[in-house]
Formats: C-alpha cells, sequence, structure tokens
C-alpha cells in the first residue's frame, strides 16, 4: 500500500503538487470564473493532455515530435464523426437530397455514408477509436522509424511533415471530412445535450479527473523500470542498447502513449468546443503544444500543465488586446525558454525553492553575516543534504 | 484523358514537364541554402523561409527604389537586387548566427524551436512593416511573357530566368565548396572540429560564415520567387516542410542528392498534380517520400561519414 501510494503520488512533494493542482483546478477556478471563462480553461486543458505526452516524449526520452496535432486531431475527428452523425439522424436532415448523412457530405453530392464512418454509429466503438487509431498510426511511425534508428532532428521534421499531410489531406476531401471548415454544429451525445450550461461544467470536471488520473498514471509508469531507462536513453542511448535493452521499443511504446493522451485530449477538446478542424491538425498548432511543455518544464509532468494554461491564457490576453504583438511575444517564448530556461516553469520554481531551504538552513545554523558566499555554500554542501 | 487528341497530350506533356523543371528550380533554389545550414552544418533553421521572403522584399523595395529614383535603372535593377538580397539576406544571417545559433549548437533540437521562433518574429516584422497583403516588384520588360514554339505550347520566359539561375547559382556552390580554401575549411570544420582548431582554422568564424552564406543563398532564392509568384509575410512559411524534405530525402550531407530529391519531388509534384486535384497530388507526393525514407532513412545519397 505505502509503495503504491508512493509511485502513484510521488511521496510528500508529489502529493503537495497533486493538492495544488486539485484545488486550482477544482476549487479556485469554478468559483471565481463564468462559464465561458471556465469552458475555455476546460479548452486548454486538452492540450495539456498532449504536453503531458510530450513530457514523457520529449523530456524523458528526448524524442522531439513535431507532429502532436495529428494524434490530438485524430482522437477529435473520431469523436466528432459519432457527435456529427448523431446529429444528423434522418428527421433533422429530411431537407438533404440524402437525408441521414452529415450536412457536409450532401452539400457534396455525396449519395451514401463511406464505409469509414460507419463503426462510428456508436459510441462505444468510438470512445475506443479515439484511443486506438491515434496509437495505430504511432506504433506503425514509430516502428519504422524507431527501429532504423531514426531519431532526434530527422524524426522532428518527419513528424512534421505528417502535420502537413494530414492537414491537407483532411482540407483537400472536403465531402469525407468536411475540409476546411471541419466538422462542426455538433450537438449531442447519446441524447444529452454538450452545448448546456450544465454539460460544459460537467465536461470540464470530466476534463481535470481524466488529467490528474494521467497524471498519477504517468507517474506510476515512471517509478518503475520506464522511469530510469527513459532518461537513460535520452542521455546515452547505445550504452543503453548495450546493456541488453530494446531501446527501440520503449521508444514506440513511448510514442504510443504520446498519441493515446493526445488522442483523449482531441476528444475532450471536440466535447467542449463542439468542432474539429484541420486547423487544429497542422503544423502550427503541432509546434506550439511542443512550446506548451517546454514552458512549463519539459520534463515536468505538472509543469506541462501550468506551461499550458499559462501560454494559452497569455495568448488569449494579449489576442484580446495587443493583437500586434502576439506573435513578437510567442516568438519571443520560444527563444527565451530555449536560451536562458530550458528546464522551463518546473526548473525555475525547483531552483527557486532550493535557494529558498539553503537560506533557510542558513539562518537556522547561523552562518553570522559577512561570511563570503563560497564558505556559506561550502558550509551547506558538506552537510548531508535532506531530500 | 480520352478527350485529348495525342497532339494535345503531346503539348501538355511538355508544359507539365516545363512546369515540373520550374518547380525543380525553385525546390532546389529554397533547398540549396538548407543544404550548407542544415546540411552541412546540422542547424536546423525552420527561419529559412524567412530569410527567403527578407531576399523578396529587398528587391521589392529595389524595385520601388529604382523606379521612383532612378526610372533608367528599370531595366537592369533586377541584376543589382539579386545582388542586394544576397548580402542583406547574409548579413541578417551573420547577425543571427551571432545573436542565438552560436549558443545552440550542441542543442539541435533546441535550434528548431528557437529558430521556429525567431521565424514568428520576423514574420509578424514583415507584416509591420510591409503589411499583410501580397506585394510584387515592378519586373523588368524582357522578364515578361513567354515563348511559343509550336500552337499550343507556352513557355514562360521567368521560368527560365528562374532555372538559369538555379544552374549558375548550383555551379557556384559546387565551386565554392569543392574547389575553394574557403570551402575547405568549411567542410574541414563540419567533419572534424576539434582538429580543424588545431591545425588553425578559425572555426567559429566559419561557423558564422556558413551560416551567413545559406542564409545569403535564402536570400538569392527569395528574389528569384518575386518573378513567378507575389510576396507575402507567410510566404517563406509555406515553403519550409518541402525544403527540409527536399534535403532529408536527397541525404543531408551530400549536394548531388539534394539536386537529384529535389528533382524528383517537383516531376512527382507536377504530374501528379495533374492527375490529381492540387492538394491531393502534393499528399500523395509527401507521402511517398516519408515512405522512401522509412525504408531509407538516410535518404537517396547516404554520406559515407560516421557520425
Amino acid at each position: 500500500m505505502n509503495t503504491l501510494y508512493n509511485r502513484f503520488i510521488g511521496g510528500k512533494s508529489g502529493l503537495t503538487k497533486l493538492l495544488v493542482l486539485a484545488v486550482i483546478l477544482l476549487v479556485v477556478l469554478p468559483l471565481t470564473m463564468s462559464v465561458f471563462r471556465l469552458n475555455l480553461v476546460g479548452k486548454y486543458l486538452t492540450f495539456g493532455f498532449v504536453a503531458l505526452g510530450l513530457v514523457m516524449l520529449w523530456g524523458k526520452a528526448g524524442v522531439l515530435s513535431l507532429g502532436q496535432g495529428v494524434f490530438f486531431g485524430l482522437g477529435g475527428y473520431c469523436m466528432a464523426m459519432f457527435l456529427k452523425l448523431e446529429a444528423s439522424d434522418p428527421i433533422s436532415t429530411k431537407i438533404q437530397s440524402t437525408p441521414g448523412i452529415p450536412d457536409f457530405m450532401d452539400w457534396n453530392q455525396l449519395k451514401a455514408l463511406p464505409a469509414f464512418w460507419v463503426p462510428f454509429k456508436h459510441l462505444p466503438i468510438s470512445l475506443i477509436a479515439v484511443l486506438v487509431v491515434p496509437s495505430i498510426l504511432a506504433f506503425v511511425i514509430g516502428t519504422a522509424m524507431f527501429k532504423r534508428r531514426v531519431g532526434g532532428v530527422y524524426f522532428a521534421i518527419i513528424t512534421q511533415a505528417l502535420a502537413l499531410i494530414l492537414s491537407l489531406g483532411i482540407d483537400g476531401n472536403q465531402g469525407w471530412t468536411g475540409g476546411r471548415n471541419g466538422i462542426t454544429d455538433l450537438r449531442t451525445m447519446w441524447g444529452w445535450d454538450i452545448r448546456s450550461q450544465s454539460a460544459q461544467y460537467i465536461l470540464y470536471f470530466v476534463t481535470c479527473l481524466l488529467l490528474i488520473v494521467s497524471i498519477l498514471g504517468l507517474q506510476w509508469l515512471l517509478s518503475g523500470k520506464l522511469g530510469k531507462l527513459l532518461p537513460a536513453m535520452r542521455e546515452r542511448e547505445d550504452r543503453v542498447r548495450f546493456s541488453g535493452y530494446d531501446v527501440s521499443m520503449f521508444k514506440v511504446f513511448t510514442f504510443c502513449l504520446a498519441a493515446a493522451l493526445s488522442g483523449i485530449g482531441g476528444a475532450l477538446f471536440v466535447l467542449q468546443v463542439g468542432f474539429i478542424s484541420p486547423s487544429l491538425v497542422g503544423i502550427i498548432p503541432s509546434i506550439e503544444m511542443v512550446i506548451f511543455a517546454a514552458v512549463g518544464g519539459r520534463a515536468s509532468l505538472y509543469g506541462a500543465i501550468y506551461g499550458t494554461l499559462i501560454v494559452n491564457a497569455g495568448k488569449s490576453l494579449f489576442s484580446e488586446s495587443f493583437p500586434q504583438l502576439w506573435l513578437f511575444f510567442m516568438g519571443g517564448l520560444f527563444i527565451a525558454v530555449v536560451v536562458f530556461f530550458p528546464d522551463g516553469l518546473a526548473g525555475v520554481v525547483d531552483s527557486a525553492g532550493k535557494k529558498l531551504t539553503r537560506w533557510f538552513n542558513e539562518k537556522k545554523s547561523g552562518v553570522p553575516p559577512g561570511v563570503s558566499l563560497d564558505d556559506a555554500m561550502l558550509a551547506s554542501t558538506a552537510k548531508p543534504e535532506k531530500s | 484523358m480520352s478527350s485529348y487528341s495525342t497532339s494535345e497530350l503531346y503539348s501538355i506533356f511538355i508544359m507539365q514537364s516545363f512546369a515540373g523543371f520550374s518547380l525543380f528550380s525553385v525546390l532546389l533554389l529554397m533547398a540549396l541554402g538548407l543544404a550548407i545550414i542544415f546540411g552541412q552544418m546540422g542547424v536546423v533553421n525552420l527561419a529559412h523561409g524567412e530569410f527567403m521572403a527578407l531576399g523578396a522584399y529587398t528587391v521589392y523595395l529595389c524595385s520601388n527604389v529604382a523606379h521612383n529614383q532612378f526610372p533608367s535603372l528599370a531595366g537592369s535593377y533586377f541584376v543589382f537586387a539579386i545582388v542586394i538580397a544576397f548580402f542583406v539576406a547574409g548579413l541578417a544571417g551573420m547577425f543571427v548566427e551571432w545573436a542565438l545559433i552560436r549558443f545552440l549548437y550542441k542543442r539541435p533540437l533546441d535550434t528548431l524551436l528557437a529558430t521556429w521562433g525567431l521565424s514568428l518574429i520576423m514574420q509578424q516584422g514583415f507584416r509591420l512593416t510591409f503589411g499583410a497583403r501580397e506585394v510584387t516588384p515592378t519586373l523588368p520588360e524582357w522578364l515578361m511573357g513567354s515563348f511559343k514554339p509550336s500552337e499550343s505550347i507556352d513557355i514562360p520566359i521567368n521560368g527560365v530566368f528562374v532555372m538559369g539561375l538555379t544552374l549558375l547559382l548550383t555551379f557556384a556552390v559546387w565551386v565554392f565548396m569543392f574547389r575553394s580554401k574557403t570551402g575547405l575549411q568549411m567542410r574541414a570544420t563540419v567533419q572534424n572540429r576539434a582538429m580543424s582548431g588545431a591545425v588553425g582554422i578559425n572555426t567559429k568564424l566559419v561557423d558564422r560564415f556558413t551560416f551567413a552564406l545559406g542564409c545569403g543563398i535564402a536570400g538569392v532564392a527569395g528574389a528569384a520567387f518575386t518573378t513567378i509568384g507575389s510576396t507575402g509575410p507567410d510566404s517563406g512559411s509555406r515553403y519550409i516542410v518541402d525544403t527540409f524534405l527536399v534535403v532529408v530525402f536527397g541525404g543531408t550531407s551530400s549536394l548531388l542528392g539534394t539536386i537529384a530529391s529535389a528533382f524528383g519531388i517537383a516531376q512527382g509534384q507536377s504530374i501528379s498534380g495533374f492527375f490529381l486535384e492540387g492538394t491531393m497530388g502534393k499528399v500523395a507526393v509527401l507521402l511517398a517520400i516519408i515512405v522512401i525514407l522509412m525504408i531509407r532513412p538516410k535518404g537517396l545519397f547516404a554520406g559515407k561519414v560516421r557520425s
């Protein structure tokens, strides 16, 4: 029981982080914000799932994917296809020349539902697809690339091309996918109106809870073998390989995990925002998701959530009040995070925390004023540090 | 297809393959600079497209100046403008290397993010300076019009000009890289930095110069593009993925590979663009590249240098 507690929560400091996040998300924000703003936060949090995946893939395993928007989009489209089919029942679409198919298909002179849409008539299948479709794509790409030891920059460029391919492909097949406008006008899930205020509250809490469960699950994974192996692979991949581990399969697993998480995020996005379009799949959203993780701290699960919230809140604030400056700010943020704060917010908080404890210890042990900083540092490092 | 006669099909074939050649020169022009920066130095410069846009805007400014101040130069300014574009983009590249890139040589993935940030800043800078609308320089008369070797064949002169410029620039890059002392120093630094330093090459200076050269070539590419299309703030970013794929597909350390892959991609794209709808043709080609890269991850012409 105790080990399970340690593995999921991450001990005392993990418990503090968990409680702080839970109180902010589940108590402070719902009490202080209007339902409109809360819905906005809920939307940002769906990007948090992608950021969590990137922490595992990029922060821990050192593999940067610039195509996470692909998996976010696939998850979103799986969900949206179900909702669209439910919204296009024969009665409400009776003015179309072919009733019972989504409106954009009718506009594109399609006479019947394409075969790949048929499974999405069922909610359970759609929910499974949200997880499975992104994972399968990640598995195929990951196996092909990692088995051949393609990594680093090449992987980043190829995944970026993938984001371009999918967004162009969705854009170009209007009859099948809704094209550039995406899938819009989603109303109900199994008869439950997702646009009502109560539904938006419920969906917000569902998102928060799933996010927290995901963090705990990832912490459990990281407290085991994976948590040791991924950073080892990041630092010295060849040595891990020589020790007899199948490096590529660990990478494939992490890539699939990140893809599945992104898929969940995409599905929750669709439920809360009510549409999905290729603009959430392409190159720009995919690379923005990387900056969420980078700002929060690329190797910190909790940091990723705060990074996502802060960058998105900044984006809303800036694009409302200074739309012209927003891109300068975003560009500057990319550069500043990379050059000055490679560990992001989590790194800043950690080092501030360490300074604070050192200062506190000095006060307690009574290093007299006037002692040079070097001596004080020596004194504090000489003592065995409590962790 | 049956609705076309044989001679019409022949003309279409000629013009489509000319369009393919035209696209080939465009891709090669874009990729040449990146082949130096990414292929040789290993720096992932996602702002490469913005350096092209910088070159294009330089030509636009030169055109305005020439037509307003020196009307006698209206016919010949374009040649000077290309040279100026080279130096403007090159100097900008030198500055970027000094201010940003040199801190990141050991962290290629971080370079990628930082240069993406740089590209956002440059795009917004263009937008504020030149406006969000696309601009076109006034082209000299001799670049307009087209050849008509037969009734149904129509070959634009600006396309021929871009092709000629591409050939010239490729040759110049080849001579510089493989036949000049500076090129030798560049290649030596890439292959073994420590040893190059030991034999007296100033590797930091070589780095700065190499990066500036790649950016300058991007500027020339941008200048050439003003003859075939208009320039907007985000023109550069539209090409960046294609450019990287050309370099990766060809094999990063090989100039010949870059040429071959630009040729293959351009022909594939223009032929499939005729049979499929515009974007779907591009999707098909990109997919084919990805699949080939999965089978041959080092690209068509893999270098023999061990990493």
